[in-house]
């Protein structure tokens, strides 16, 4: 593209400046239309009537009470919908409603449309469902114990759903270089997303015999596609608009079963139909955080350099495949992006229980990954008695470089970020200095900016924008994008403005609507700003270019003389002669007829050329260095969180208080899963979810959240729109990881999992009060039979990228 | 999102009325003030009174009487932010305004009243959950099953106590007064409270609770410190009600110290007393009588936290109540913290080297 993403730009007059967000004052004012707000004539209402056994069976559904209670206009079952779907092609494993068997507690079984949500929720107790219970597993340890039942017919084996191993470089090697080598095993704690909008749709099938739904989807694209295939329409009669999001942190990726739900509804009914879920039936949606037990043995010299790591990893699932298999990645795929090693070795396992599905939340699949390394660097550190930002910071992976595992790493300014916060926390005079009781901690993490391949094979745009020009000089914004509250509209807008030399509220932003814009993948993976961005320059490089021709013949300028700015284009060395954006817009609709352009975006291809190189690489990748500061009370094990420090590499702000503002929710997100969150279940109670409530799932709120001091660290990207990389989860990672570093420098134990309660810090600091290890956390990684290792020569080994036969070590 | 059942809604007038639309309308019919604990209970299915009666528009159960000396009387209508924010009762009764301060949220204490908090339903994990998840586990004694899930070979039920204001109530001996269309009755608090998680009031249906008799401020000192997981919407999974009335000397000459959240009825830890009357508040002293509330918590696995830190919870917290009232140190390590004050600063940089 050269210099098209704008890398080079000086004298921004838009990007980079604190501009208010395109949709601020509609939802502030609340004009803003969430589905759940959408009503039509003659619409209908959905519940859903759920499993109340955590595996069995369905032997019979009598719905005939049901049907004929007044109000009710159709019940629904599973075998309407045959067709199995997922988010991912490799595991479609889902059906709307039950067909023949339930895998958890909340697995939808059959649905009912009625006049209003009363008359629904009434018939849902009047059909009956018999089940044939089946042993239900409940833990990752059940999983591997129990091959039969399997919860799905496919798999690895038993209930093990996927198996993933990967050696880069020969990391036996690699321990016999090392001067001491340590294992560490840890536990992340299941956690879900909390949106503050609960999941609603509505659908509508119309006499052309096409179907339109309204949901709050993060991907409207791919939803597209699971609801052509499920409902057998032509994917041309479907269209999805996805409605602003009140929220969706990952939690709104998957195609769900109650948007193909009021579709079917819709379609049989020839009535509008709508569901909002409880919040109940939102936690059972889950697809959040995958709880994970770790295993990081690291080979590691007197200074601090990484000979080796070997990293293994095993995902509770839950009862569906959902994003899993990419979750199962990303619990390896990105740790060699912050630290320099030279070999490494990855080993992942994911199984299947009987609870909610995990997915992608904020993050997704890295931090506990993150967790597990940054709290085994601060161990590292201590016993080689380093102060451990300097040693992170000697052990950077270089800008411009490979990573052991083939990421293309481009601007990285870790170290940057480290000493920001090392600054501004006053590290040097507080480390293991400060009484017994208050600690500080640091962490770092590495994060990607957009997947670099998408969810099913193909080798077309990643993201798409047009460009309307009309005659009054408006300018409207098509793109598929989808806002979930991260600011993509309004980074749509800013980019247009930028170029073009008019202000952002002059332009109209359509977004998310599979019929009027652009393919965009969605809201994940950090990469929407990327590839949206760089999309969107490309159209209005192309518009610009239309206009400065057509004005450049008009007043007799030369093209490359003419600026665009203050809704003028002009001569750059005569200010004074231009013509105003409007005319410049008629002049040049009336050179080169009605005026469009369109841009796309496409990741460059990745290095690696091996099996499964497809997850993690990505066009950049952001940092982030935290440091927390507790105060732990001894007596109770309480641990509050004043303040955080967080640096962020941002690669260049489009707008610095959206950016802060995710940087700020990714902490307080962070903040939550160190200390509170946990999705558990009640294994000898049929797997219920402990606490499927906003009350007794304990998240923060504002009187837990600690102050925020946030450094953005501007270090453009040649691959990001005018520079930039992402903001929106890499700065959620180091925060448990910070929080559990700080704990052990203020009472001197280590938590090794989250949520770090204070039931678990007591007993720590009561075990080592008894001489005892002073440690809360996993102690055994179970086995799991492994197949052998896709092997591939590191780049220092001169590898090209691909696998090769495993050469046999010399003994 | 989750429906309310459908009911007959009653508005009386005056509270003669509202007692005799109790006694017409029988065992179907439950009185409503803020509403914040019983609707979200019908939503859930766990209450569904086909008549509610609203006591919302009573202005005599919205009113203040007396003098600290003799004793304040208290409408049992008052919400919990007139509790937590009347001036005479934050001079002369500290702890009640503090429990009022410390329950649920804001929003939550401009509609629930302190009468409303005094009859809070017991909650547990397995009952506080709405109709399908109940029905999952084959609901609970409690209501619409048979077994009690937290205690499986129990014959009872072990739904906690989660009232703020009641244990402070217990501690400082304020008496409740009962109205029905037959009869009036005023007992202790203490009284009104049952060891049990269904039966947990001793109070008949058809009675209204309408006045707070709160006792003279003659000398007597009371706190109330409550566990939760946030400082802010959590019912306590404990909490420590105080009084001591101290001689001039320091000398304990009257104490009464009353566990919430850790049982069915708030439970008085009068071996704690013990270790305490007759002597000075020393950490000693103090010592003897946290170590005393030990064996008397019993929290089980229905709350939020795990059970038995909960329990040594109790030994600490009971500390903590004496520490305050004795004027002793506490030695926490928190800071106050809490606002947020964001800082933003942007820094361009050359390539990082």
């Amino acid at each position: 593209m050269g210099g098209a993403n704008g890398a080079e730009r000086k004298n921004l007059r838009v990007i980079g400046k604190p501009h208010r967000k395109v949709d601020a004052a509609s939802k502030v004012t609340g004009q803003t239309k969430y589905a759940d707000d959408l009503v039509f004539p003659r619409m209908l209402y959905t519940k859903i009537l759920r499993s109340t056994v955590p595996h069995g069976r369905i032997l019979k559904i009598d719905t005939s009470k049901a049907e004929s209670y007044p109000g009710v206009k159709l019940v629904l079952l599973g075998k309407e919908m045959p067709i199995p779907y997922g988010a991912l092609p490799v595991s479609e494993d889902e059906h709307a409603l039950a067909i023949g068997k339930v895998r958890m507690m909340g697995d939808p079984v059959a649905a009912v449309a009625a006049v209003d949500e009363d008359v629904a929720t009434e018939a849902l107790d009047l059909i009956d469902v018999e089940y044939e219970l089946l042993p239900a597993i409940s833990s990752i340890q059940a999983a591997l114990d129990t091959p039969e039942p399997r919860i799905h017919e496919y798999g690895e084996f038993g209930n093990i759903h996927r198996r993933q191993v990967y050696e880069f470089g020969d990391v036996e090697a690699g321990f016999a270089e090392a001067d001491y080598v340590r294992e560490d095993i840890t536990f992340y704690e299941g956690s879900t997303h909390l949106a503050l909008e609960q999941h609603a749709s509505v659908a509508q099938f119309g006499h052309d015999g096409k179907l339109t739904l309204w949901t709050c989807t993060q991907d409207p694209h791919y939803l597209h596609r699971s609801l052509a295939k499920v409902l057998e329409l032509p994917q041309s009669h479907v269209r999805v608009i996805a409605t602003t999001n009140g929220g969706g942190f990952g939690g709104k990726c998957d195609p769900f079963a109650h948007e193909i739900i009021v579709s079917k509804l819709a379609m049989m009914t020839g009535r509008p139909v709508k569901i909002c879920l409880t919040r109940e039936e939102v936690f059972y949606c889950h697809r959040g955080r995958h709880p994970v037990l770790m295993s990081t043995k690291t080979g590691f010299k007197k200074d601090g350099t990484i000979t080796a790591m070997h990293h293994r990893t095993i995902l509770d699932g839950g009862a569906y495949g959902g994003h899993g298999v990419a979750s199962t990645f990303y619990t390896g795929v990105l740790q060699p992006t912050t630290y320099q090693m030279k070999r490494y070795k990855f080993e992942a396992v994911r199984v299947f229980t009987n609870k909610a599905p995990g997915g992608p939340k904020r993050g997704h699949g890295t931090p506990q990954p993150r967790f597990a390394q940054e709290i085994q660097m601060d161990k590292i550190a201590e016993q080689l008695g380093l102060d451990p930002a300097e040693m992170r910071k000697k052990h950077l992976v270089p800008s411009n470089s490979l990573t052991v595992n083939w990421l293309r790493v481009g601007t990285m300014g870790l170290g940057k970020c480290i000493d920001k916060v090392v600054e501004g926390s006053n590290w040097k005079e507080r480390f293991r200095k400060l009484p017994y009781g208050k600690g500080i901690g640091l962490a770092c993490s590495g994060y990607m900016c957009g997947a670099g391949t998408p969810i099913y094979w193909n080798n077309m745009p990643h993201s798409g924008v047009q460009l309307k020009l009309d005659r009054s000089g408006g300018v409207t914004v098509f793109c598929g994008s989808t806002e979930i509250g991260q600011g993509s509209d309004s980074i749509l807008a800013y980019i247009v403005a930028e170029v073009l030399g008019i202000d952002p509220f002059d332009i109209r932003v359509v977004t998310a609507d599979t019929d009027l814009t652009p393919v965009d993948l969605g809201s994940y993976s950090s990469r929407v700003t990327m590839m949206t961005g760089n999309a969107a320059i490309q159209a209005a490089e192309r518009a610009k270019e239309l206009l400065v021709q057509a004005v450049s013949a008009k007043l007799e300028v030369p093209a490359d003389r003419l600026v665009l700015a203050d809704r003028r284009v002009f001569d750059k060395e005569n200010p004074e002669k231009g013509v105003t954006f409007v005319e410049a817009v008629w002049l040049a609709e009336a050179k080169f007829g009605t005026l469009g352009t369109v841009g796309s975006y496409k990741p460059p291809a990745a290095p690696g050329k091996f099996k499964g190189s497809g997850v993690g690489p990505s066009p950049a990748y952001s940092y982030s260095a935290a440091v927390a500061e507790v105060e732990v009370n001894p007596e109770t094990g309480i641990v509050v969180v004043p303040r955080i420090w967080m640096a962020h590499d941002i690669g260049q702000c489009i707008n610095p208080v959206v950016a802060m503002g995710q940087i700020e929710g990714s902490i307080y997100m962070g903040l939550g899963e160190a200390l509170m969150e946990e999705m558990t279940y009640r294994g000898n109670r049929n797997v219920v979810h402990k606490f499927p409530s906003f009350l007794e799932y304990k998240s923060p709120t504002t009187m837990e959240m600690c102050d925020v001091i946030t450094y953005l660290i501007e270090d453009q990207d040649s691959n990001g729109p005018f520079g930039a990389k992402e903001a929106g989860q890499g700065p959620q990672l180091p925060v448990p990881p910070a929080i559990a570093n700080a704990i052990y420098d203020a009472v001197g134990v280590r938590i090794d999992e989250v949520p770090i309660t204070p039931d678990k810090v007591l007993k720590a600091i009561r075990a080592k009060a008894k001489g005892q290890e002073g440690r809360y956390g996993p102690t055994v990684f179970p086995h799991c039979d492994m197949p052998a290792s896709i092997f591939v020569p590191t780049p220092e080994e001169g590898g090209d990228g691909k696998a090769v036969e495993r050469q046999p070590v010399l003994a | 999102m989750l429906r309310l059942p459908k009911f007959r809604y009653l508005q009386p007038k005056s509270l003669a009325e509202a007692v005799r639309m109790m006694s017409d309308e029988g065992p179907d019919a439950a009185f409503v003030a803020g509403g914040t604990d019983l609707y979200p209970n019908m939503k859930r299915r766990q209450q569904v009174p086909k008549v509610v009666i609203g006591l919302a528009q009573l202005k005599q159960l919205r009113t203040t009487k007396g003098k600290p000396a003799e004793g304040m009387i208290l409408g049992a209508g008052l919400t919990l932010t007139e509790v937590a924010e009347d001036r005479r009762i934050q001079r002369a009764y500290p702890a009640v305004s503090k429990a009022a301060e410390l329950i649920s949220t804001p929003l939550l204490r401009n509609m629930g009243s302190i009468g409303g908090n005094l009859l809070l339903d017991t909650r547990c994990n397995y009952y506080d959950q709405n109709y399908e998840w109940r029905k999952g586990i084959n609901f609970c004694m409690k209501k619409d099953g048979k077994i009690c899930w937290v205690a499986p070979s129990s014959p009872r039920c072990w739904a906690v106590q989660s009232s703020d204001s009641a244990p402070v109530m217990v501690a400082i001996g304020a008496k409740v007064k009962l109205v029905s269309s037959s009869e009036e009755r005023v007992l202790p608090t203490a009284d009104l409270y049952k060891d049990d998680g269904i039966q947990y009031l001793n109070k008949r249906p058809d009675e209204l609770l309408t006045e707070i008799h709160l006792p003279p401020t003659n000398g007597w000192r009371a706190t109330y410190w409550k566990l939760r997981r946030r400082g802010s919407f959590d019912f306590p999974v404990l909490g420590v009600a105080t009084c001591v009335r101290l001689a001039g000397d320091g000398t304990v000459e009257h104490a009464k110290i009353v566990l919430g959240g850790v049982g069915s009825h708030p439970i008085e830890v009068t071996l704690s007393e013990k270790a305490i009357i007759g002597k000075k508040l020393t950490e000693e002293t103090i010592h003897d009588a946290a170590e005393a509330a030990y064996s008397p918590a019993k929290p089980l696995d229905n709350t939020d936290f795990a059970m038995s830190w909960r329990k040594h919870m109790a030994r600490y917290y009971v500390a903590c109540t004496l520490r305050e009232l004795g004027g002793l140190p506490q030695n926490l390590p928190y800071s106050e913290t809490g606002n947020n004050v964001p800082a933003l600063r942007v820094f361009s940089s050359g390539p990082f080297s």
